[in-house]
């Protein structure tokens, strides 16, 4: 129990420096949540009063709301096709050994590694190339891809987590490879898939690098509108919508990941 | 007709590892056969291969006379327990031990009727609404023995089905498997490396090391008549005593040690000056007072065993011996000089 004078100061800055950290890194969006609720016409300080106007307004534009569709309908596609596809190319990593394996699963991470810019402009110009041209598809099919390995990776690790076991004593039962994958596997790895959606969907929601490539012009999701919104002017609007994007993207992953956790039976 | 049987199985995990190295097995009907051998030695896999978890990479297993390697796992009829038991755990007692029946074309009403009646022969009736969870680990393992014996398989599967339990749990389910087993008369390959299971349970010990089989034989035979080195030293406490043949006739010989002999039996021929092993299981060894004209050895060491003590004893010569002797009388003291006894007919030259 003998800290010297100097560790402790050491540990004082290192506990101050991590705070600023936090609140460097926290305050703007505490900020902008906090304007959503300004009483005044601007969207700065000085706050005069409560009110849920800029939230009004959001539900009256007739815009916002379009791209509001937009991202959901974008979300929940490329969720669904990701999370099928993921599921199954995470049952083929796990459970059967193939040539090409540890290819496949590189190239299924790779969105994660690659800079957005980089996968926006590369399919862009390879479809390009095949003579596609930007449209809602092209958006779906990228976004597909960015929310793929999140998918994969969550279902992989319960997967290996799970004992083959389980699956192997029903087909010793007598249950054929399709009614053990419905029986045994499915309802213990749910959690997972679930998980992996939502995750999909958060991922989906938020991004904007990519999406600002594959766009057809005129179609806005909400970020982009967002980012639309911003070049002309800086309305205290943007702060309500910034708030509903924070909500959405910070909850569904939490949500995913306690589902994940407090669901998954059986290791 | 043979419930199993495996002709110059081979296996091999990728190119360097030969997990079970040309066996030929045989599981006769109705017969109890456990797989003994120390970690990593191919028990498992020679299990999983007969379960078709793993296919063979050369040779041939047949069950009920039918060659059955190229049968997928879910058309074997087989009942396989696990050591982890592998009890769904999203699904009560009752769908577990049922699931086998679903894909059997047995309907609804005979289903839950031939579950309670597995749930009776483990001696669990009623447990049929609750999850695997709720239940002990030798009750789980019991819904495991339940489930794979409610579909009548041809031939039982058992992977060291003992070794999560505690010590008393473990002595009560041989007991237990070995009653049910018997009861139906079910072929049953059981897999362990626990000595005591298998003696104890088996009408047949396969005795296996490094993948291929060292010893086949009923307990008795493969304890007293070790044909290798490895079989006596993995069964038992073996004392192996090293010696040059003095004398030999017909099965006798007289291995000389130091300035004395040992009397020994051999089942093949051996020539006077020959430096031969001899192998003596150690409580057939007997330890007396000085004076009797034995082996003269001093006490090295005791370890008590509650009924029994093993004892270290060093002969004149330097050679070191393991004795068990039954504590009816006070144990012996380091230090004490005794005198060994070994019945010829034990005194076995490899
Ligand atoms: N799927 C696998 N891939 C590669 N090697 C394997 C695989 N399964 C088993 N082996 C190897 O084969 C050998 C035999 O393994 P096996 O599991 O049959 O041993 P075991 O006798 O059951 O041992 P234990 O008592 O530890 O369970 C070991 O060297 C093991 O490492
Ligand atoms: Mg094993």
């Amino acid at each position: 129990m003998s800290a010297t004078l100097e560790s402790r100061a050491a540990l004082w800055l290192l506990g101050l420096f991590s705070v600023a950290v936090y609140i460097f890194q926290f305050a703007p969006i505490a900020v902008v949540m906090l304007l959503s609720f300004n009483g005044s016409r601007s969207g700065a300080f000085p706050m005069e009063g409560l009110s849920l106007q800029w939230y009004e307004k959001l539900f009256a534009n007739d815009s916002i709301l379009q791209a509001f569709q937009t991202s959901i309908v974008l979300a929940l596609g490329c969720s669904l096709v990701a999370t099928a596809v993921g599921v199954m190319a995470a049952i083929a990593l796990v459970r059967y050994q193939f040539k090409a394996k540890n290819g496949i699963s590189t190239l299924i991470s790779l969105p994660l590694l690659v800079p957005e810019v980089v996968l926006g402009v590369a399919l862009l110009m390879f479809l390009k190339l095949m003579g596609v041209y930007r449209s809602f598809g092209m958006l779906l099919l990228g976004h597909t891809v960015l929310a793929l390995p999140f998918v994969v990776l969550v279902v992989q690790a319960r997967l290996v987590g799970l004992r083959q076991n389980f699956e192997e004593a029903a087909l010793s039962l007598g249950a054929n490879r399709l009614q053990t994958f419905r029986e045994v596997t499915l309802p213990l790895i749910s959690p997972a898939i679930l998980g992996g959606f939502l995750f999909a969907v958060a991922i989906s929601f938020d991004n904007i690098t990519a999406t600002l490539f594959w766009k057809k012009p005129g179609i806005e999701t909400v970020p982009t509108k967002i980012f639309a919104m911003l070049r002309t002017s800086i309305s205290p609007e943007i702060n309500a919508l910034g708030s509903v994007m924070i909500i959405v993207t910070i909850l569904l992953p939490l949500i995913g990941g306690f589902v994940v956790r407090r669901f998954s039976r059986g290791r | 007709m043979h419930a199993v049987e495996l002709s110059q199985v081979t296996k091999r995990f990728g190119h360097n590892i030969l997990a079970v190295d040309n066996i030929d097995l045989t599981v006769p009907a109705g017969s109890f056969v456990t797989l003994l051998g120390p970690s990593g030695c191919g028990k498992t896999t020679t299990l999983r291969m007969v379960a078709g978890l793993e296919s063979p990479s050369a040779g041939e297993i047949r069950i009920k006379g039918q060659r059955i390697n190229d049968v997928p796992i879910h058309r074997r009829n087989l009942g396989i327990v696990f050591q982890n038991y592998a009890l769904f755990p999203h699904k009560t007692i009752a769908a577990n031990v049922g699931f086998g029946l679903k894909y059997r074309n047995v309907t609804a009403d005979e289903i839950s009727k031939r579950v309670a009646r597995a749930l009776d022969m483990v001696r669990l009736p009623g447990v049929e609404d609750r999850y695997p969870q709720q239940l002990s680990g030798g009750q789980q393992q019991r819904i495991a023995l339940a489930r794979a014996l409610v579909i009548e398989p041809d031939v039982l599967l058992l992977d060291e089905p003992l070794s999560a339990l505690d010590a008393n749990l473990r002595e009560e389910m041989r007991v237990e498997i070995k009653n049910i087993q018997r009861r139906i008369g079910i072929a049953t390959v059981f897999v362990t490396h626990d000595q005591g299971e298998a003696l104890a349970m088996s009408d047949h010990v396969v005795v296996m090391n490094k993948g291929k089989i060292e010893q086949v034989g009923a307990p008795r035979e493969v304890y007293e008549h070790p044909h290798s080195a490895f079989v006596a030293s993995f069964l038992g406490n073996a004392n192996f005593i090293t010696g040059q043949v003095r004398a030999s006739a017909d099965g006798h010989a007289q291995v000389g040690l130091g300035m004395h002999v040992l009397n020994a039996t051999t089942n093949r021929r051996v020539q006077v000056g020959e430096t031969v092993t001899v192998v003596v299981r150690a409580e057939k060894i007997d330890l007396l007072p000085a004076g009797q004209g034995g082996l003269p050895g001093t006490v090295a060491d005791v370890d008590y065993l509650g009924a029994l003590a093993r004892y270290q004893i060093v002969l004149a010569d330097g050679t070191k011996l393991l004795g068990l002797a039954s504590l009816k009388d006070k144990p012996l003291t380091v230090g004490q000089t005794v005198e060994l006894r070994i019945d010829p007919k034990h005194c076995r030259i490899l």
